[in-house]
């Protein structure tokens, strides 16, 4: 215990708990929503297309400069990746409500798109210039080196998502159950449709660049999934999502730095030992 | 002539469910295709017809779900979807997502508030164990819906389709997947919530013996209106071969 106590001196370890955190509370109200809705890949493709928007926004940095305004202060990928990742969301809930498609086709053909923009556009940046971020720790996620700059974006999203959120969850729940009963009842299901979307796009992209690309999904769906398995109450459900993430990404970040491994798959792998045992140990 | 039909205006009574040359097309399939008439209020109705009839889209044009190219319907001479107050909808089981984690008195209290709640209160809790004795279900009110059976489920969204009391109630082919003795039941709950309430109720159903047997109005559609009228009159074998293109065999309506 003294030992997780001075870890906790760290300023660095500090910010990499209060990030994770606020993405565990952020993943876990939206991710009951996901998981509810059969959208679990949707965390993958908007990944993804942030992915894109950073590989466009590094490539534009570079080839003309733009975003060096502020003194650098909006060189940071989310800038780009944030809007590129809204439009791809935006896109994914049109294709789903304006076709016959079905959603997992609707994100593949985004999530797609967005991995070919991305690595065309930082295949044709010189690597011998330095981006202010390293590609890697996109894909992989860098918890522990989390900067303040990022720390404020993730708390910025998270007040806005828990905010959001919270004035519509009854109806968008209601709308979750059924769609159809919801809007007999005047809910406005389809423009909440729209909203859940921005909102994980928003959660997605500033998570991304701490959790990384790769893993990021997980984080939207697994706790949230394991909470399913716990829970007769969909308030329950998102209680217990965010739990679940909560205490996964404290015992994570800290396992990660007493084994020396990386923290994002420290994180998964825990949320997926707690997932192993709700299955083993679900609610009849 | 003018200051007649005025009066007689007046003099009957709003109705219950007014759909006036509703004609409905998905892409190049027409649906429904100039459906009129009135259900005055205290009325049973059967809706009956084929497979892709229309039935369930009517259902859904009265509740201002899906918006008719051509027409309109009104519920109490409010616009469709302008009174959901006053409509007590139960839809079909089959559309209903096993997976959501919630339980039989949520069900029911989505109904009162219209909304899904994050908690359950005292009074609210109540109403909905009320409505859920209503209906012989008190038993289930703290049960998953996922555990529940075809029949405990119908009547735990009964429940929630009678708790706020509606002037009428709407049914999407209720009795498919519940077995013969909750189907029974069923209509027995609705007939004496209709005699209590002066309720009106109208029911898409394929269950001919049921229209004759509890329905004191029947429609028979197949896009078209091919018939709408008293049981006896409506379920005759030119109605049923002209709106099915056969009678279907004798016991369907002779029980």
């Amino acid at each position: 215990m003294d030992g997780f106590f001075e870890i906790l001196g760290f300023a660095f370890m500090q910010r990499a708990l209060a990030a994770g955190l606020l993405v565990a509370l952020m993943s876990g109200l939206l991710g009951t929503f996901v998981v509810q809705r059969r959208l679990s890949f949707l965390g993958d493709g908007l990944a993804h297309a942030a992915f894109g928007g950073m590989g466009i926004g590094a490539l534009a940095v570079v080839t003309f400069g733009v975003l060096d305004a502020g003194g650098g202060w909006l060189r940071h990928p989310l800038w780009v990746a944030l809007p590129f990742a809204l439009l791809t969301a935006l896109g994914i809930a049109y294709v789903r409500d304006r076709t016959d498609l079905s959603s997992d086709t609707a994100i593949g053909v985004f999530f797609a798109v967005s991995v070919a923009l991305g690595v065309l556009a930082f295949s044709r940046i010189p690597p011998d210039v330095n981006l202010g971020f390293n590609v890697m720790d996109l894909l992989f996620g860098s918890i522990l080196a989390v900067r303040a700059t990022e720390l404020t974006a993730i708390a910025v999203a998270a007040v806005v998502v828990v905010a959001t959120l919270g004035s519509v969850w009854g109806r968008l729940a209601y709308a979750t159950f059924d769609d159809e009963l919801a809007r007999t009842d005047g809910v406005r299901a389809r423009r909440l449709e729209y909203l859940l979307f921005v909102l994980a796009a928003i959660v997605v992209a500033v998570s991304a660049v701490v959790v990384g690309i790769v893993l990021m999904a997980a984080y939207l769906v697994i706790p949230a999934a394991a909470a399913r398995l716990w829970s007769r109450s969909l308030a329950g459900m998102s209680a217990r999502a965010v739990a679940i993430g909560m205490t996964t990404t404290l015992v994570g970040v800290v396992a990660s730095f007493y084994l020396d491994a990386p923290t994002g798959s420290a994180i998964i792998l825990t949320q997926a030992a707690v997932f192993v045992a709700a299955v083993v140990l679900r609610r009849r | 002539m003018v200051a007649a039909r005025a009066a007689t205006r007046a003099a009957s009574p709003v109705p219950a469910l007014h759909v006036h040359d509703v004609t409905v097309r998905f892409g190049d399939a027409l649906v429904l295709d100039g459906v009129r008439f009135d259900l005055d209020p205290g009325h049973f109705l059967a809706i009956v017809g084929p497979n892709g009839a229309g039935k369930s889209t009517l259902v859904k044009v009265a509740l201002g779900l899906i918006t008719p190219q051509r027409g309109h319907a009104a519920i109490f001479g409010h616009d469709a979807g302008d009174a959901p107050e006053r409509i007590g909808y139960v839809p079909q089981l089959k559309t209903f997502d096993r997976t959501f984690p919630a339980t039989a008195v949520e069900l029911v209290v989505s109904g009162i508030r219209r909304n899904w709640p994050v908690r359950v209160g005292q009074a609210e809790r109540a109403r909905a164990m009320a409505a859920l004795g209503d209906v012989g279900a008190e038993a289930l009110a703290d049960r998953s819906l996922a555990r529940l059976s075809g029949g405990e489920l119908q009547r735990a969204f009964l429940a929630r389709a009678l708790v706020r009391e509606p002037d009428l109630v709407l049914l999407d082919e209720p009795a498919t997947g519940v077995d013969f003795l909750a189907e029974h039941d069923l209509y027995d709950l609705l007939e004496r919530y209709q005699a209590r309430r002066g309720a009106t109720v109208a029911m898409v159903t394929h269950d001919l013996a049921a229209a004759r047997f509890h329905a004191s109005r029947v429609l028979v559609l197949n896009r078209r209106l091919h018939g709408y009228g008293l049981p006896e009159d409506v379920l005759c074998d030119a109605c049923l071969q002209e709106a099915f293109g056969h009678v279907g065999h004798r016991h369907a309506v002779a029980l």
